[in-house]
């Protein structure tokens, strides 16, 4: 059988997010073709061609798919289906855009989010924020299949895949108007190996940042938010881990005034080791933590932030 | 302008899912049921549509159908959204848990009926987290989508939306009709008042079957199991922060 990844890129790189998913389209089969979509990719398709186990990169460029609008990347993909069992994209919000709409359009069930391929009709995936695992199996004849990145291995460089044109659609009925991108030399919340995070607790948003950001900086880590601190307004929306947020899965994440509800352990309890600061020692997030202090934030981060050298 | 909301009766999401021992799937048996959290916003933004509010011109929407699949007592869902604002409901009964490639053909099959301008629904059902319904609708009915909506702008025949994506914030114009799938920070939904929730009861609750809309909802994935996600080892406390550094080097994370 052979299998599709469409690869999330970032213009002229692909991201680590899309070696995790050719870990997954591999252990499908062994012939796995990478799709760049965009618009001037030609670099990305190139860095695409050197991932291990690659057999060749697709490069699909157009007006219409340079910001990856669902309608184009569906006409896209739809068209190059035929010769492929499974089609494969990261869990990104990119990924939850259009591969729903793949799938409708060649009448196949969409296989969201998976975190383990039991064999090339059966996967693993979370349900009810993750309080549950389904084993589920496909009768369709074509996959469609977001993979949540958290849980695989990146596959490795060394690859040396040839490059292919093949036709981009046009966007159609759907216009960009504009993005706002948060401009941040931390590492990616989803990349990153270490992640701070930060609840309601921390009162207001200079706070948020006046705690979170040296402590961040001083680790090398990204900086994570609860639901409840998105909402009040103390830090970006983009910050948030949580079911209805970002999921991830770093070796360290320390909440910090973060009280663990069900929405947010299920962006974060695949972490490694999970450290939590919170002065109340009922707080459900203990229950989870390898690490619990039980200490008000505001003496807690100062003194391990010393202790931290 | 006509605006179909489809909503789902879910789990209450402050309710933990339980796991059933044998593995068939979670318990719902004697658990607090509620509408989806993301359906509510659309609801709301939905009636704000309706009535002006925010950024909104009065009289942008005209009228609001809700539609619900599943079980009898998912009209309790529609209540609530017709007690909220909307003006109709209608329910297609089915005892079975409808996949959302079903649900998208069943709700394809209401637009071509009703032919509303814009389908407003959640990002998301908290239960099967999916995210997938409304891009399949989408495409079925070869309409624009904009998901994850933040902030949406009705005018000029397109509806201008906000996204949430990863880094940031993307705005795209979709030409009407359209769907849109909103996110968590659209809005915050009204509670419903008395009154309403008793004007509510006078309010019509169509209700048919799956089988009157001669589409296959035949399911294409079969559950093997439901199992509990692997427990995490219970964990230390640390009183200090020395204590804790030195914890988390011979852990090997720092």
């Amino acid at each position: 059988m052979a299998v599709l990844v469409i690869a999330d890129r970032d213009g002229n790189t692909v991201r680590d997010t899309t070696h995790k998913t050719v870990t997954a389209a591999l252990a499908l089969s062994g012939d796995v073709d990478v799709l760049i979509i965009g618009q001037g990719s030609k670099a990305a398709a190139d860095a695409a061609a050197k991932i291990a186990g690659v057999r060749k990169v697709l490069l699909a460029e157009s007006a219409g798919l340079g910001h990856q609008l669902a309608e184009a990347v569906e006409q896209t993909v739809v068209g190059l289906a035929g010769g492929y069992d499974a089609i494969l994209s990261p869990a990104t919000t990119d990924g939850k855009n259009f591969m729903p709409r793949i799938a409708a359009k060649l009448d196949v069930a969409p296989i969201s989010d998976i975190v383990e391929v039991v064999s090339a009709d059966t996967f693993v995936r979370p349900i009810y924020a993750g309080n549950a695992l389904e084993t589920i199996q496909s009768s369709d004849g074509k996959k469609v299949i977001t993979v949540r990145p958290t849980t695989f291995a990146a596959a490795a460089e060394g690859g040396s895949a040839p490059v292919e044109t093949v036709a981009g659609a046009d966007a159609g009925k759907t216009a960009f108007v504009n993005e706002e991108m948060v401009k941040s030399d931390r590492p990616e919340l989803g990349a990153a190996k270490i992640v701070v995070s930060g609840g309601r607790a921390l009162g207001s948003a200079e706070e948020f940042h006046a705690v979170m950001d040296p402590l961040a900086d001083k680790l090398g880590a990204a900086v994570g938010a609860s639901r409840a601190a998105v909402d009040a307004g103390y830090a970006p929306n983009d910050y948030q881990v949580g079911q209805t947020g970002k999921v991830v899965a770093p070796a360290l994440y320390i909440a910090i005034g973060i009280s663990g509800a069900i929405q947010h352990l299920a962006g974060m309890k695949d972490s490694k080791i999970i450290v939590a600061i919170n002065k109340d020692a009922d707080a459900p997030i203990f229950q989870v933590a390898d690490f619990g202090w039980v200490a008000d934030y505001k003496t807690a981060v100062p003194e391990l932030m010393k202790a931290l050298g | 302008m006509k605006v179909l909301v489809p909503v789902k009766r879910v789990i209450d999401y402050n309710v933990k899912a339980r796991v059933k021992a044998d593995q068939t799937g979670v318990d719902l048996a004697n658990v607090k049921m509620s509408m989806n959290p993301f359906d509510e916003i659309a609801v709301e933004e939905a009636v704000r549509l309706k009535e002006g509010k925010e950024h909104h011109a009065a009289g942008t929407a005209t009228e609001i159908v809700v539609v619900s699949i599943g079980v009898t007592q998912a009209q309790e869902t529609i209540r609530t959204a017709l007690a909220m604002g909307a003006d109709r409901g209608l329910l297609i009964q089915s005892d079975s848990d409808l996949e959302p490639l079903a649900v998208a053909k069943l709700l394809k099959a209401v637009v071509d009926e009703e032919k509303p301008d814009l389908v407003l629904l959640g990002k998301q059902s908290i239960d099967g987290d999916n995210n997938a319904v409304g891009q399949m609708l989408a495409a079925l009915l070869d309409w624009p989508q904009a998901t994850f909506a933040s902030k949406i702008e009705i005018g000029g025949g397109k509806a201008t939306v906000t996204r949430e994506v990863d880094g940031g914030l993307q705005t795209l114009a979709a030409t009407l009709p359209a769907v849109v799938s909103v996110d968590l920070r659209l809005n915050t939904p009204r509670y419903a008042s008395l009154p309403n929730i008793m004007k509510a009861k006078k309010k019509e609750i169509a209700v048919k079957a799956t089988s009157d809309y001669g589409v296959d909802v035949a399911p294409r994935l079969k559950v093997l199991k439901v199992t509990e996600p692997p427990k995490r080892a219970g964990g230390i406390k640390v009183t200090d922060a020395a204590d804790l550094v030195a914890k988390l080097k011979t852990a090997g994370v720092l």
